[in-house]
């Protein structure tokens, strides 16, 4: 698909600050009364000036660095001036010559297995609007309500390259971008509509379309993939491809064409007087000494230092809260076990219930892959542990996995246990015995399949098998 | 002369409730049309409680028991504050401004609004939605703007002082053409929080008195750092006592600021006011301010500019003017904005965000903004020279009501003196210098950027040894 060319808007709310961007307002309204988060200031109230959060300001460079950007040594905001019902100055502040970061990159895992270097444009800070809410639908509401408690949240407005092919690119540049901001403690991408995208898609020679404000990585995916497609049928019937703004409408999963407002937007950008320009080049090194270990490093590191394979890396650090959980485990049980066991099964079994890793302990993981290395439980006995505290069944409120695999009876069989099983297994099963020794060795696995009946799936069925294996050969 | 000082002595002793009350009813009679909203209730509260309450410590407020007038774009909790504009008609605020927070911890009494150009976009107070101010020295001519309310009702003895704002001249205009004292101050100085902007890169709160002394005690109380105004200059200077005397002073007089389109009788009384500075020990040569010819442009330029975007949150959603029955969003919003402002309103908004549009933002607001900058840079320099620079406030002594409302431009031409020390950023003071006819004239004092204690003490001098701030208009 190498003549596609995706790039993408990400605004990114910087909600891990506890005050709203030019004010003191709080920024945890999500499970509050609509405009209940909300002040003079970010009402736009006659009178009123804005006063940087200036926290957020070093939150942005945090992301700046952390995106391999040049940090500029001054910065200062803008207005873009607009009229929208939930823009309640009649303009946004926002940041426009001499943005905080410009030229970056971050690396990603192409579509074509390869490292791809996706550049960064720029970087910029802007305060959110408020939010339009409809009574029913969009198309079937009598009016629009406004909702301000969003209003002056703390964006960040990450502008890529065009260099991004494919959707799929695009998706795994935004995993990559939200894992990073996760690192560095500045986002939390549980919130609904923390981040939100525009993506600018043309085929190759044709004009751009823009699909704008699209919610969730898989809505950009399916947003784009029907671009595509839509892009690529209007060529092929000859017709000229627009530049436009388009929507993303989720429940029919296509874009449609918004109607432009009033022509072309000249937002009339000129410098906001209320704020003064910062010079933040002297931030910048004490932000850039305290960054924390970002996911490509981390991942580095856990192949030198718990020696493990690549992928198993790459998974346990995608996360920031796995990455953390993996190490709390590995400090106290087998790394490499502890890897296979996180990133294959626990990763698995979360993402399938779409939970997250805050639904398990380290303590839990440390003693199941202890368990695992001691042979105590086997490993069927190791997932049905998982599962049983994943899914909180009642067995043991707040059980160990080591009570679990007791009430369960997961234990593992004890030897002679599993000795005696064979013996009768073998005893019982004169077809399968004569089977085998008539060459057939897909026979012994009926007389496995008989002795973990008889232990009750306790015993191991590798080991199981060279038991049978060799009480047959004996006999 | 503090008069404001005796005021609160004389209410200490008396009752403060008696004197608003007496206030009031000159209010009531008035033909000034000064006050757009009187506070009667909350006032006469503070009042009571003021003459109830003598214990010690209580009533020590530097405006204790003193009432003020606000001008209508100055936030104030629970009191309309509409700029003069239909648009903001019944707009209550919930909060004060800094300034007001600042007044009543010092006793004062918010007497209620004063009337001003809509948006203070003019120099007669003319634009109201209230209808015109009247100058109390002639109901006939306009009484200065955009703080003509304010200027007004301290004039005609209606307040004791008042709050104004100055973009380009609204508090020093209505000053002269009133026969008052006005200041305004350094960029920075006063914190903006509350002001409905109309060009925030160049207003400021200043106080209208009638004496200087009364416009430093006001300013003791109005002056310095508010965290809630980014622009607002860190540290606090103290107004009072005003220093004595001019001796050694150095006063620059700009050649630019006489000569073509200046009123006989008010280049008259500047030069007998520059004299009477030099007899009392001042010294006087001539400057050069080269780019006044410029600052009109700039200044229009820029405040329309900034304007355009200042006011485009008057949309009617969340408070004011709402009409008729709601059509869709664009067309809601257009027919509140065409109701709600004015003509003059409406003319700043179209030329500033013509000015700010792609493809003339470097031709209008970019150069306006170099101009800006070779202004300052006149005053920086003739600095190097003198303390203070004096001239005209105003070209011209009040003019009548409606002679120039359809003139935009003559209207404009008008604030050829005080737009400069806007664009510069450098404080100002409008004393009364001596009349044109039977109307007041203003004498300019311009000091360096925080230079106001100089700008107070020339101005102070001025006063003591001149007879005309004690004249009073017959108020009919």
């Amino acid at each position: 698909m190498e003549d596609v060319i995706i790039g993408l808007e990400i605004h990114v709310q910087l909600n891990k600050l506890n005050s709203k961007m030019f004010c003191g307002c709080s920024t945890a309204y999500h499970d509050s009364e609509p405009n209940t988060h909300t002040c003079p200031i970010c009402l736009g109230l006659p009178g009123s000036l804005p006063v940087l959060n200036k926290k957020a300001v070093e939150y942005g460079i945090k992301v700046g660095l952390a995106l391999n950007c040049t940090i500029e040594e001054e910065t200062l905001f803008y207005r873009k001036n607009y009229y929208y019902p939930d823009l309640p100055k009649g303009f946004q502040i926002s940041q426009y010559d001499f943005p905080l970061a410009t030229k970056g990159h971050i690396m990603i895992l192409g579509d074509d297995g390869a490292e791809r270097n996706i550049r960064i444009n720029r970087a910029h800070m802007e305060e959110d609007p408020g939010r339009l809410v409809h009574a029913g639908t969009i198309d079937k509401a009598k009016y629009t309500m406004v909702d301000y408690n969003r209003c002056g949240m703390p964006l960040l407005e990450v502008v890529t390259e065009p260099d991004l092919c494919s959707p799929k690119e695009a998706r795994v540049f935004l995993d990559k971008l939200k894992s990073i901001l996760e690192y560095l403690d500045v986002f939390d991408g549980s919130q609904e509509g923390s981040m939100r995208v525009d993506a600018n898609i043309s085929l190759k020679g044709g004009d751009r379309t823009e699909v704008k404000n699209i919610s969730g990585f898989k809505g950009v995916e399916k947003a784009l993939s029907y671009e595509i497609t839509r892009q690529k049928n209007m060529q092929r019937r000859n017709i000229k491809v627009v530049q436009e703004t388009r929507h993303f409408d989720e429940i029919r999963n296509i874009t449609v064409s918004i109607r432009s407002k009033v022509g072309a937007h000249d937002y009339r950008y000129f410098p906001e007087c209320d704020l003064v320009t910062m010079r933040i080049a002297s931030w910048v090194p004490a932000i850039r000494d305290a960054l924390p270990e970002l996911p490509d490093s981390k991942r580095e590191r856990f192949v030198k230092e718990y020696i493990l394979a690549d992928d198993h890396a790459k998974s346990l650090t995608s996360e920031i809260r796995v990455a953390n959980f993996y190490e709390a485990v590995a400090a106290k049980a087998s790394p490499k076990l502890a890897a296979v066991w996180i990133a294959d099964v626990l990763k698995g079994e979360l993402n399938y219930r779409d939970l997250g890793i805050e639904s398990f302990y380290p303590a839990q993981m440390i003693e199941i892959v202890n368990m695992l290395a001691e042979n105590k439980i086997t490993e069927d006995g190791a997932v049905k542990i998982i599962r049983t505290l994943l899914d909180r069944i009642p067995i043991e409120v707040g059980g160990s996995p080591s009570k679990i695999a007791q009430k369960l009876g997961l234990g593992k069989a004890e030897d002679s246990e599993v000795q005696k099983a064979v013996k009768e297994a073998v005893a019982e099963s004169a077809a399968a015995v004569a089977d085998y020794r008539a060459g057939s060795e897909r026979a012994l696995n009926f007389i496995v399949g008989q002795v973990m009946k008889k232990t009750r799936g306790k015993a191991s069925p590798g080991e199981v098998h060279t038991l049978v294996k060799a009480e047959v050969d004996k006999a | 002369m503090n008069m404001l000082g005796e005021l609160r002595e004389q209410l200490r002793s008396g009752s403060a409730e008696d004197y608003l009350c007496k206030l009031f009813e000159k209010v009531e009679r008035s033909k000034l049309n000064g006050f757009t909203t009187l506070a009667k209730e909350s006032a006469l509260q503070q009042a009571r409680d003021f003459d109830r309450d003598r214990s010690p410590g209580q009533g020590q407020g530097l405006l204790a028991g003193v009432p003020i007038a606000i001008k209508e774009c100055i936030s104030t909790r629970g009191i309309q504050t509409c700029c003069s504009s239909r648009i903001l008609q019944g707009y209550i605020p919930p909060y004060d401004a800094h300034v007001i927070e600042r007044l009543k911890a010092e006793g004062a009494i918010i007497m209620g609004k004063t009337n001003m150009d809509e948006f203070a976009m003019g120099s007669s107070t003319e634009t109201s939605c209230f209808g015109p101010t009247k100058n109390p020295w002639d109901l006939n001519t306009v009484p200065g703007g955009s703080s003509g309310g304010s200027a007004a009702v301290v004039a005609g003895g209606e307040a004791p002082c008042a709050l104004g704002s100055d973009t380009g001249g609204s508090v020093r205009c209505p000053a002269s053409f009133c026969g008052i004292v006005g200041l305004k101050p350094t960029y920075g100085l006063v914190s903006r929080y509350g002001l409905v902007a109309y060009a925030n890169s160049l207003e400021q709160i200043g106080p209208l008195t009638h004496t200087v002394e009364d416009t430093a005690l006001i300013m003791q109380i109005i002056a310095g750092h508010d965290g809630r105004d980014t622009t607002s200059a860190e540290g606090k200077s103290d107004y009072l006592p005003v220093k004595e005397g001019v001796k050694g002073l150095k006063i620059g007089i700009p050649k630019e600021y006489f000569g073509e389109g200046v009123n006989k009788d008010v280049e008259k009384a500047v030069w007998d006011a520059i004299h009477t500075l030099e007899g009392l020990g001042a010294a006087w040569q001539e400057v050069s301010l080269p780019h006044t010819k410029h600052a009109l442009a700039a200044y229009y330029v820029i405040a329309m500019s900034e304007a355009s975007s200042n006011l485009a949150r008057f949309d009617g959603l969340r408070y004011g003017l709402r009409e008729g029955e709601d059509k869709d969003w664009h067309t809601t919003f257009s027919d509140i904005r065409s109701k709600g402002f004015g003509p003059e309103v409406k003319r700043r908004i179209l030329l500033g965000t013509y000015a700010l549009s792609a493809g003339y933002y470097g031709r209008y607001y970019l150069k306006a903004l170099k101009v800006r900058t070779l202004i300052k840079n006149d005053f920086l320099k003739a600095f190097k020279d003198v303390d203070l620079v004096a001239g005209p406030t105003m070209p011209i002594p009040a003019f009548r009501i409606g002679e120039r409302i359809n003139d935009p431009l003559s209207l404009y031409l008008a604030d050829v003196f005080t737009v400069p020390i806007n664009l510069a950023g450098v404080p100002a003071i409008s004393v009364p210098c001596g009349f044109a006819g039977h109307l007041p004239v203003g004498l300019q004092l311009i000091g360096k950027h925080f230079g106001e204690a100089t700008v107070l003490q020339a101005a102070q001098a001025f006063e003591a040894a001149t007879p005309f701030h004690e004249k009073k208009p017959e108020v009919v």
